[in-house]
């Protein structure tokens, strides 16, 4: 912890006496490395880990039978390959929703009342380490989300749709901030995410843990405060809209490496 | 021999339909299930699901961005001409205020989110994508820079008739920047009552006013 505080104190230092732009990006660029060393994401993911294999929740079920789209159990090389279409709720399903259907169908968890749940309280935090912990299974893996289903193809053009929606008391949409590469918002860097924006960058960097705040986001929570900056009303948790948009990204993102459980500022 | 080539052709057949089928949604019916999906909001706080219900000006320019084509010249004259008529123009014909007050307005990017308290006392979201003045280093560049606004525009007296078209033109942009490019991604401050009067008249201040650091 003493360790990141200083270093923290070192990227303002930075910050400060380099007027220009560049020098503070990189500032940034070299905290954040040397911050790679010790991911405080890692202890979510052995948190994650410890809870998929703990017997939890009404019926005393693990999680190793959860079905995360390469059959019950298979937790490696999953992540990349969500959001897709399960069989068994007739719905495309990201991480998130994913594991919320396991914890209700195996466990026995209500997941109307997790999904309604405040982030990082009580089983939502569990959720959230869940799904660091599954990322973290597909660490440097290549994305390649399907759109073999038909559900799958609508959600990637519903997913579009919302990502061009214009609306809310500011008008924007996620291409107003994201639809252009090299841009930033203050001195923050602006993934594009109506194409690829490449290795580790966008959908194929959460969850990611957030040194600003010390806590860790899923690809979920990443959204919602989007949605909030975008001066929306909120969306749903695992909700359609969401869902769609992840297909969006994570189709665009086709052949990018994902780093997640990533660090972020 | 001939049993396989037939069964390959009944295949290749089947395999047309299927792929055919499905595949050939209408854009319609995709913003239908686009219109389901946005059920998965609600309101919290100040921020009601009705702002998820766009103006024409909104919904012609997200169409466009889909289509990834833009708008023919016509409807995009007929947005802005819209949008020009919704202009409202300072009530007691003060067009400037103190260029102070604005940098302070430019500088801040609160409210009108579900976390806000009140629709009141917003903030610009100026810096967020702009330059502005050259002692501000912490600046997006989503819109363009604005440092030099009025020098750059020939500004020396903003009361001064000569002045008059840039003065009306700023206080335009910021009121409704959709008036003078149909699909801007600038945000609408008055027109959709994040910034009032007062406010814009600040910011009109701080980008012409030959005291204003933009100007500097």
């Amino acid at each position: 912890m003493k360790k990141h505080l200083v270093l923290l104190a070192f990227a303002a230092t930075t910050a400060v006496s380099g007027a220009k732009a560049d020098s503070i990006a990189a500032g940034i660029a070299e905290y954040r490395a040397m911050l790679q060393d010790g991911n405080p994401a890692e202890l979510f993911e052995m948190s994650g880990e410890e809870l998929w294999t703990t017997p939890r929740g009404p019926k005393n079920a693990t999680l190793e039978k959860c079905d995360l789209g390469k059959g019950p159990g298979v937790v490696a090389g999953a992540f990349v390959e969500l959001p897709r279409y399960f069989a068994d709720t007739g719905r495309v399903q990201d991480l998130e929703s994913r594991l919320l259907t396991c914890m209700e169908t195996l466990q026995g968890f209500d997941s109307d009342k997790i999904a309604k749940t405040s982030y990082n309280k009580g089983e939502q935090a569990n959720l959230r380490d869940l799904a660091t912990y599954v990322a973290g299974q597909s660490r440097e893996l290549r994305f390649n989300v399907p759109q073999g289903h038909e559900k799958e193809r609508d959600m990637y053009e519903v997913g579009k749709r919302l990502f061009y929606l214009r609306s809310g008391t500011h008008d924007f949409s996620c291409n107003t901030c994201h639809g252009e590469k090299g841009k930033r918002i203050r001195l923050q860097d602006l993934p594009v995410l109506s194409s690829n924006p490449g290795d580790g960058i966008g959908f194929a960097a959460w969850p990611a843990y957030r040194v600003g705040n010390g806590q860790m986001w899923t690809m979920q929570k990443r959204l919602n405060d989007c949605y909030r900056q975008q001066r929306f009303p909120e969306p749903d948790f695992a909700g359609d809209a969401t869902i769609a948009l992840g297909v969006y990204m994570g189709v665009n993102a086709k052949g990018a490496m994902s780093i997640a459980p990533a660090i972020k500022r | 021999m001939k049993k396989i080539k037939l069964s390959v052709a009944l295949l290749s057949l089947a395999g047309g339909l299927v792929a055919c089928t499905p595949m050939q949604k209408s854009s319609a019916e995709y913003d239908k299930l686009t219109a389901e999906a946005l059920k998965s909001f609600h309101s919290k706080g100040i921020a009601k699901v009705e702002r998820l219900q766009q103006d024409d000006s909104n919904r012609l320019c997200s169409q466009a961005d889909v289509a990834g084509q833009p708008l023919d010249a016509a409807t995009a004259k007929s947005i802005e001409e819209a949008n020009f008529k919704a202009i409202q123009w300072p009530s007691d014909g003060k067009f400037l205020g103190d260029w102070k007050v604005g940098n302070k307005i430019a500088a801040s990017g609160k409210g009108m989110t579900w976390k806000s308290k009140t629709t009141s006392n917003n903030g610009g979201n100026c810096y967020n994508c702009h330059q502005i003045t050259k002692e501000e280093v912490s600046y997006g560049t989503l819109g363009p820079s604005l440092y030099n606004f009025g020098k750059l525009r020939g500004v020396t007296d903003p009361n001064s008739p000569a002045a008059k078209a840039m003065v009306e033109y700023t206080w335009g942009k910021i009121w409704n920047a959709r008036a003078y490019n149909a699909c801007s991604s600038m945000p609408r401050a008055g027109h959709n009552g994040v910034l009032t009067e007062d406010q814009v008249r600040h910011l009109v201040a701080l980008l012409l006013d030959p005291k204003s650091p933009v100007n500097q």
